[in-house]
């Protein structure tokens, strides 16, 4: 049963990580890390029930905050750029090369 | 006495240190006044302290001032001796001459102050090499006289020639300081000490021969180049170029002659070594003879007088090498007050005729300027070794020590008449063509005799020229009889004794005296083209005196050229492309290796999340294998 449950989260993780790396719009790449974060969130809890421990989900409670605050903060800059550059797609914020 | 004797050095000093920072506040003739002041003070309270010496109750005394390294023997300490209180005597006495005559001289100069700062400074750094109680000391006084040679001889450094002639003389007298420094390393070696007590004492006992000879070729090679002999006499000349007070007192009378004094004082250390005594000797008269044909042929009245001085040291040292220590000795103090007086004479004619200095430009002067006709006059016949002057006593006692010494000292005997001879005939021709015959000055030129402050010591050192030989005659060996305690248990040459042998040797070399005078005057006191006539009659020898052989050329093509192609191979080739190229090289690879890892930062942020993608993955690669095996 566990084995489907982990299979789901590095599908979700898999998909999420190819998103990161050929998406590029900022908002869509926020959710592909959204989309990460979750499929850890997944094994941590099945692998709690499987384990019978509690560990699992109180680790999710932890990423869960985590991911909210790095929302806010991740939201918040891109809206910033967006009114700035009219733009948000990141191969356009690409300043900082060397 | 002796307790005030540090104020010997300490006065001078002194002086010095408080015309360094308050001669500028100064009008002129005070700082002159205060310096003289100074090294007359130094006069008084040696001669005090020597009363006991000449008393003949006088005992060696030491008087450590400071206990400076104490391990090797290096004390600041003073010794007091009947050698170091005649050097001391004859460098504060003619010094405090010349510092009244360098009153009139530097007249008007507007470094005045400064003139007497150097000029005190050098009165201290000497009594402290002539006073210094071991070689430590006497090595700081050592270098310290040449500190202040350098400094005199440039000083009107805004002349190229100045400037050039003071540092000339100073990597020289390096070359001749590296020799007396080995010299004393290995007395240091052999002895555990550099006091005089303990190496000279011990120097008769525990001394080999070959040591011995190290010891005193070495320090031939340090007196050779700070006493101005062949092969490390060409900056005497060049040091003409000083004011000539300061070569009356730096490079005539006093600091020049301390490579005779290091000799005499290291007496037992030569009489265990008849090589290096021998080679002293032939050092000596190598020089004696070479300097004076130079002196024939020169034109400028202070390069006369220079290459004279570098003659009558080669004269010295034939004594000091013979072995002859107190006839050395004798003709350093004689020489030092005719010499001092023939510099100063040449420094009141140059004054005279406003700063010339070629003779073929003077004649007639006599009328202008009596007194110093009449003093360089004398100096001049003293010099020439005419009875009873001066020089003729000291000179004839040497040569009398040659010639009973024999063997190769006969020859030696012979190359010193041949010297006087020519000595004579140089210094009468110099007298002659400044003061006799028809004025040759160049036009606007009004020749004056020099003010009092100038000719007062002139006529003192005149007296001194004409009395200072009988000290040590053989009706009264007075000076042999002061100098016996500092060469104790030494074993010295003398002349031959009894009065038929010294009448002889007197009378040849009063002959050559009287002949190279006669010669002088019959050759040249006469119209200017017959003189011109007569020189131009020895043809190419004649040039060859006049060039001084060109030595500065050979020296400048075998030693000076090959040192400049050296120091260009290693700035321009060596340095700036090896060493500049490995630093440069450095900085250009890290630059290069920057340049292409900054291409890592394209600013793509799905780049960095593949890169961060691929260490995750190796991460777990990682994990996952530890975790199979």
């Amino acid at each position: 049963m566990t084995d489907w449950y982990m299979l789901l989260a590095a599908a979700l993780f898999t998909i999420g990580a190819i998103g990161i790396l050929v998406r590029r719009n900022a908002l869509v790449m926020f959710m592909c890390v959204e989309l990460m974060l979750n499929a850890v969130n997944l094994t941590l809890v099945s692998a709690g029930r499987a384990l019978e421990t509690l560990d699992g989900q109180l680790a999710t409670f932890f990423v869960l905050v985590v991911a909210a605050a790095e929302v806010v903060i991740g939201l918040a800059i891109i809206v910033a750029i967006f009114r700035h550059r009219e733009t948000a797609s990141v191969d356009e914020l690409s300043e900082l090369k060397g | 006495m002796s307790d005030f004797l540090w104020l010997v050095i300490a006065l001078p000093l002194a002086g010095s240190v408080a015309l360094h920072f308050l001669g500028r506040f100064m009008r002129e003739p005070l700082p002159g006044w205060l310096a003289t002041l100074a090294i007359a003070g130094s006069f008084a309270v040696a001669a005090g302290a020597a009363i006991p010496f000449f008393a003949g109750t006088g005992e060696t005394e030491h008087l450590v001032i400071w206990e400076w390294m104490p391990a090797i023997g290096a004390t600041f300490e003073l010794q007091w001796d009947p050698l170091s209180a005649l050097m001391a005597l004859v460098v504060t006495g003619v010094g405090t001459l010349i510092h009244i005559f360098a009153i009139g001289y530097m007249h008007g100069d507007e470094r005045f102050h400064r003139f007497f700062t150097y000029l005190n400074l050098f009165a201290a750094s000497m009594l402290t090499l002539v006073l210094a109680g071991n070689y430590a000391m006497l090595f700081v006084g050592w270098e310290l006289v040449g500190l202040c040679s350098f400094l005199l001889i440039g000083f009107w450094f805004t002349r190229p020639s100045a400037s050039a002639a003071a540092k000339k003389a100073f990597v020289v007298n390096r070359i001749g300081d590296l020799g007396f420094l080995i010299g004393l390393m290995v007395m240091f070696a052999t002895f555990g000490t550099l006091s005089f007590e303990g190496v000279l004492e011990r120097a008769g006992a525990e001394l080999t021969a070959g040591t011995a000879t190290a010891i005193g070729l070495l320090f031939l090679v340090g007196a050779a180049g700070k006493s101005a002999q062949v092969p490390l006499y060409v900056w005497l000349p060049d040091a003409m170029e000083g004011p000539t007070p300061v070569s009356a007192l730096i490079h005539a009378a006093t600091m020049v002659t301390a490579g005779v004094y290091v000799v005499a004082r290291s007496s037992p250390i030569y009489a265990e070594s008849a090589v290096a005594s021998g080679v002293v000797a032939v050092i000596g008269a190598i020089t004696a003879i070479w300097a004076a044909s130079i002196a024939i042929g020169q034109r400028d009245i202070k390069k006369v007088l220079a290459y004279s001085t570098v003659s009558q040291l080669g004269y010295m040292f034939m004594g000091v090498g013979a072995t002859a220590y107190v006839a050395g000795v004798f003709h350093l103090m004689t020489h030092a007050f005719f010499k001092a007086l023939l510099f100063l004479g040449a420094g009141s004619v140059i004054h005279a005729m406003s700063d010339e200095q070629d003779m073929y430009k003077m004649g007639g002067l006599a009328r202008r300027m009596p007194v110093t006709a009449a003093t360089m006059g004398i100096a001049t016949l003293a010099i020439a070794g005419i009875p009873p002057l001066a020089g003729f006593w000291s000179k004839d006692e040497i040569l009398g020590a040659l010639f009973e010494r024999g063997g190769i000292y006969s020859a030696l005997w012979v190359v010193g008449l041949i010297t006087a001879l020519m000595t004579a005939f140089y210094m009468t021709r110099q007298w002659v063509l400044v003061f006799t015959g028809e004025p040759r000055w160049d036009e606007g030129v009004e020749p004056h005799e020099s003010p009092r402050v100038m000719t007062l010591p002139l006529l003192a050192l005149a007296v001194l020229s004409v009395v200072a030989g009988f000290v040590n005659t053989p009706f009264r060996f007075a000076l042999e009889h002061f100098l016996e305690p500092a060469f104790e248990g030494v074993e010295m040459q003398h002349a031959p004794e009894g009065w038929g042998m010294f009448l002889v040797l007197a009378a040849l070399s009063s002959l050559a005296g009287v002949a190279g005078v006669a010669a002088g005057w019959l050759a040249y006191n006469r119209p200017a083209d017959a003189w011109r006539r007569f020189q131009e009659g020895f043809g190419r020898l004649w040039t060859a005196w006049e060039e001084a052989y060109r030595i500065d050329d050979l020296y400048g093509a075998v030693i000076v050229a090959p040192g400049r192609r050296i120091a260009e191979a290693t700035a321009f080739q060596i340095d700036s492309k090896v060493i500049d190229g490995a630093v440069n090289g450095v900085g250009a690879l890290f630059f290069r290796i920057g340049s292409g890892l900054r291409l890592l930062q394209t600013g793509y942020v799905r780049n960095y999340g593949a890169g961060f993608a691929a260490g995750l993955l190796i991460v777990a690669i990682w994990l996952v294998m530890r975790g199979l095996s």
